[in-house]
């Protein structure tokens, strides 16, 4: 099979659902003048507004996550297994849960400010603006980020640590020799992909933004294609979000580098730089901000869920339904990501590593991202408008809601296992070649051992993303189709405010649990383990 | 669990919906809301599907307008015998789009505010828009629009984005109604006391119960939801001396429907008694009939406008969107 075989045939998937949605809308569009679009004052302060809060919310998330990430590759603490699964669970909160949790915590009636009054220093209204749209962005982005550099950390041969206890490097010499270039093979695509989740924020920079000032893109072409039925318009704003971005995250995928990872004989040798006070204090300040930013408002959504009335909610067979139809959605659309990931991975890790081209490589994992820049609103019009001609769309509802989910969660199944697969091919490559392993056998004996653990974990993050994602079924128009989150809007809408908290915190505790179910059951009892356990031994 | 095992249990929980058959079929599309199990949907089928020995089929788009959007999209060849939920703010483009009959239903039950004509499109409810305050942090509201404009800066409100919601677009006109041409003016000082403006209702009023601002964007009939179904009087709306901006829900019949008979038959039961009983305490909104019951008790203690506001439905489409700019022009500076 030559190596590029698997990612063009899934790159194509993907390009024949994003390409096959805006070619229809466009088509579809009476009068389509994109020049005429384009010429609007209004429409490029909005681009300007969304490129910098994109990129300040890109650079704070991922600031914040590498202290964050060092802390939790250094210190054993109570608890730190149970915070690295939380990690996984803001980025599949509904946007209006998140919203409401960081309120809860930073809002002008929140429990910051009550500690505030209680020290006696008086409230203070830090939450809307452009403050508020860093928080919520850090809160969805850098527990992600924090868990792929983490990953990045633990994948150093043990052996640099004694040689570094050897040496007697000091923490800052470490995280400049080790730590960074190791951080280093991962951050461009990390990065670009956060700036793709912030540049096309909706609910949150409108909220937290604190109004029409803090205006992006994603709205506009919202306005367009909703309120002023302007498909035209839709699909050319639709076009500038996807080249703008596309272009951007390029320029920073030009600073890849090729891993850096050396062979290992996989025995465990502790770090120098557990001692230290500066070290601990420093530690203890990024955990401390993650509390802040990330557990409080998680803690915010559970505590809301234990109310009045949530005996009664989850008495309901309606609830128990959605959840039902959400579990298959989820492990469906997460099977189908790890195995579209997969595909393009193989490729990627060939240009890698066999033609030596890292930013060829990166280049190539980029379009698997590009579908989380195309709105989904717009999405959905033109699949409807695309499949209405040729098939019943409402039979349709699962399968699509199925398809278009993962391949919004592929983007981070290649980020999760892509680092893991790389590190596979140079231990394991050469030896396979030589012995001429290929195929099932060398899937089955060479990699699935060594990589069922991130495997696992890209799996459930995929599934628990599904899980949690409102989906294009909501645009489509449904009947009997009913999934947590769309009920949750429901109950919201409905005044139900209480009764949408219980669904919220079920909502929670069900990715906790998917995620605990694939990671383990995947994974092998090993992912259970706080502790960190080297392959191969 | 192996991963072959996992693809199993994928593919053994994928359950085929199967679609309940009958002779006659009236296919309604409407917003999401409507149909879940809090809104009027499960009742209203059940009550007329036990009148017409038919079924009722709902189609749930996300929103108003996406109603409109899906029915455009979709022509002449749409699926819809009714649509219903249309806001009479789009009526005058929804109406130019040819795809709707006249209803042919003598309304002379209507007990609207407003005296009712169109031979396309029937209300189904109506409210009026409104600021509901907490009573527990603010003791004196705003007794008018002007003196919400002219309050300190530190009155805080929550107003939601007129380009994503109904409300929001319902605050633009009432705005609009009671200052004219001064729109921009009274728009840069309200600006000044907005905490947040949001994407859609559920944020602003759910931020608003979370106690984030004492002021919030509604109706006048949202009090009637915490008093009736949570026994709480402490949410108020704050009555308008310059009267209240009105929103009116409406429906109508397709012309594509291959069963006119029931699809006009399924309008006049919408105002009959059996559907709008519904309204009050599930749509959470006035019914436009009066009901033999009468209204429940806490709708006497709400907030009676006595001067609706609202512009004829071609002029709201006329100028709607010289309005929508000249509003984010004035709010963003």
């Amino acid at each position: 099979m030559p190596w590029w075989l698997p990612a063009t045939s899934a790159l194509c998937v993907v390009a024949a659902v994003v390409g096959g949605a805006l070619v229809a809308l466009g088509v579809a569009a009476p009068g389509f003048d994109i020049a005429g679009n384009l010429d609007d004052a209004y429409l490029w302060r909005v681009v300007w507004f969304t490129v910098l809060q994109a990129s300040l919310s890109t650079l704070l998330s991922v600031a914040l996550a590498i202290p964050v990430a060092r802390a939790m590759a250094r210190r054993q603490f109570p608890g730190r297994g149970l915070l690295l699964r939380l990690f996984s669970l803001s980025l599949v909160i509904p946007t209006i849960v998140a919203i409401f949790g960081i309120a809860a915590v930073h809002g002008r009636s929140g429990w910051v400010n009550d500690v505030l009054v209680l020290l006696g220093i008086g409230r203070a209204n830090y939450l809307y603006g452009l403050t508020g749209i860093l928080i919520g962005h850090c809160f969805f982005n850098m527990p992600f980020v924090a868990r792929i550099l983490l990953q990045a950390i633990e994948s150093v041969p043990p052996e640099s640590w004694r040689v570094a206890s050897q040496f007697g490097l000091r923490s800052r010499d470490l995280f400049r020799l080790i730590e960074w270039p190791a951080m280093r093979t991962v951050l461009p695509g990390v990065a670009g992909l956060v700036f793709m989740l912030c540049f096309t924020s909706f609910a949150v920079v409108l909220t937290l933004g604190g109004g029409p000032k803090a205006t992006t893109l994603e709205v506009a072409v919202y306005q367009a294609l909703r309120f002023d039925f302007d498909l035209g318009r839709a699909v050319t704003l639709a076009l500038v979000q996807l080249l703008l971005c596309g272009a951007i995250v390029l320029a920073v995928l030009q600073l890849a580098v090729p891993g850096t990872t050396a062979l290992t004989e996989g025995r465990l040798y502790e770090r120098p730089d557990t001692g230290g006070r500066l070290g601990r204090a420093v530690d203890g300040l990024a955990l401390l901000l993650t509390g802040a930013l990330v557990v409080l408002p998680l803690i915010a959504v559970a505590v809301a869920g234990f109310n009045a009335t949530a005996a009664e909610v989850l008495a309901r067979p309606a609830l128990w339904h959605a959840v039902g139809q959400s579990l298959v959605i989820a492990l469906s659309a997460g099977t189908l990501a790890l195995l579209l990931g997969g595909a393009i991975l193989i490729s990627s890790r060939s240009l890698r590593h066999r033609l030596g081209r890292p930013a060829a490589a990166a280049r190539l994992e980029l379009p698997a991202s590009l579908i989380l820049v195309v709105p989904p609103f717009v999405l959905a019009t033109g699949l409807f408008v695309l499949l209405r001609q040729v098939a019943d769309v409402f039979a349709l509802g699962m399968p699509l809601v199925i398809l278009v989910n993962a391949l919004m969660a592929l983007p981070f199944v290649v980020r999760f296992l892509g680092g893991p697969m790389m590190e596979e091919a140079q231990r394991h490559d050469r030896l396979c070649q030589s012995l001429g392993i290929a195929g099932w056998n060398r899937l089955r004996l060479v990699e699935w051992p060594g990589l069922r653990r991130p495997i696992g974990l890209a799996l459930a993050v995929a599934a628990t993303l599904s899980l949690g994602d409102l989906g294009v079924i909501a645009l489509f128009g449904s009947q009997d189709f009913a999934t947590l989150p769309l009920l949750l809007y429901q109950a919201i809408g409905g005044f139900r405010m209480t009764e949408a908290a219980v669904i919220a915190a079920l909502l929670s505790l069900l990715c906790l649990a998917l995620f605990l179910v694939i990671e383990g059951g995947l994974g092998g009892l090993g992912a259970f383990r706080g502790l960190r356990r080297h392959r191969h031994v | 669990m192996r991963f072959s095992t996992l693809l199993t249990a994928t593919l053994i929980c994928w359950v085929p919906l199967s679609a309940a058959a009958a002779d006659r079929t009236l296919t309604v599309y409407t917003y999401d809301a409507f149909i879940s199990e809090w809104g009027p949907g499960p009742a209203i089928k059940q009550a007329f599907e036990a009148e017409c020995g038919c079924t009722l089929e709902f189609v749930a788009l996300d929103s108003s307008i996406g109603v409109l959007s899906r029915l455009r999209l979709e022509g002449e060849s749409n699926k819809a015998d009714v649509v219903l939920g249309l806001d009479l703010n789009v009526l005058a483009e929804a109406k130019a789009t040819g795809l709707f009959a006249a209803h042919g239903v003598t309304a002379e039950d209507l007990a609207l505010p407003v005296a009712w004509t169109d031979d396309t499109f029937l209300p189904f409810d109506y409210g009026y828009f409104a600021f509901v305050y907490d009573t527990e942090t603010l003791a004196s509201p705003p007794k008018s629009l002007k003196e919400l404009v002219e309050a300190p800066d530190d009155l805080k409100i929550i107003l939601e984005d007129p380009r994503s919601s109904t409300p929001g677009l319902g605050l633009l006109l009432w705005v609009r109604s009671v200052y004219g041409d001064k729109a921009p003016e009274a728009w840069a000082k309200l600006a000044k006391k907005t905490l947040t403006t949001t994407k859609g209702w559920s944020e602003a009023y759910g931020l608003f119960l979370k106690g984030e601002a004492p002021l919030v964007l509604s109706y006048t009939t949202s009090p009637a939801y915490h008093m009736i179904a949570e026994d709480e009087q402490r949410y108020q709306a704050a009555g308008f001396a310059e009267g209240h901006y009105m929103q009116v829900e409406v429906a109508a019949m397709t012309k594509s429907t291959d069963d006119p008979e029931l699809a006009q038959r399924f309008l006049q039961f919408m105002l009959s008694p059996g559907f709008q009983s519904t309204i009050p305490t599930a749509q959470w909104m006035y019914p436009v009939i009066d009901l033999p019951e009468g209204l429940p008790a806490a709708y006497d203690k709400l907030v009676d406008p006595s001067k609706p506001l609202l512009f004829p439905a071609e002029e709201v489409a006329a100028e709607r969107k010289a309005w929508v700019d000249e509003w984010l022009q004035a709010v963003s500076e």
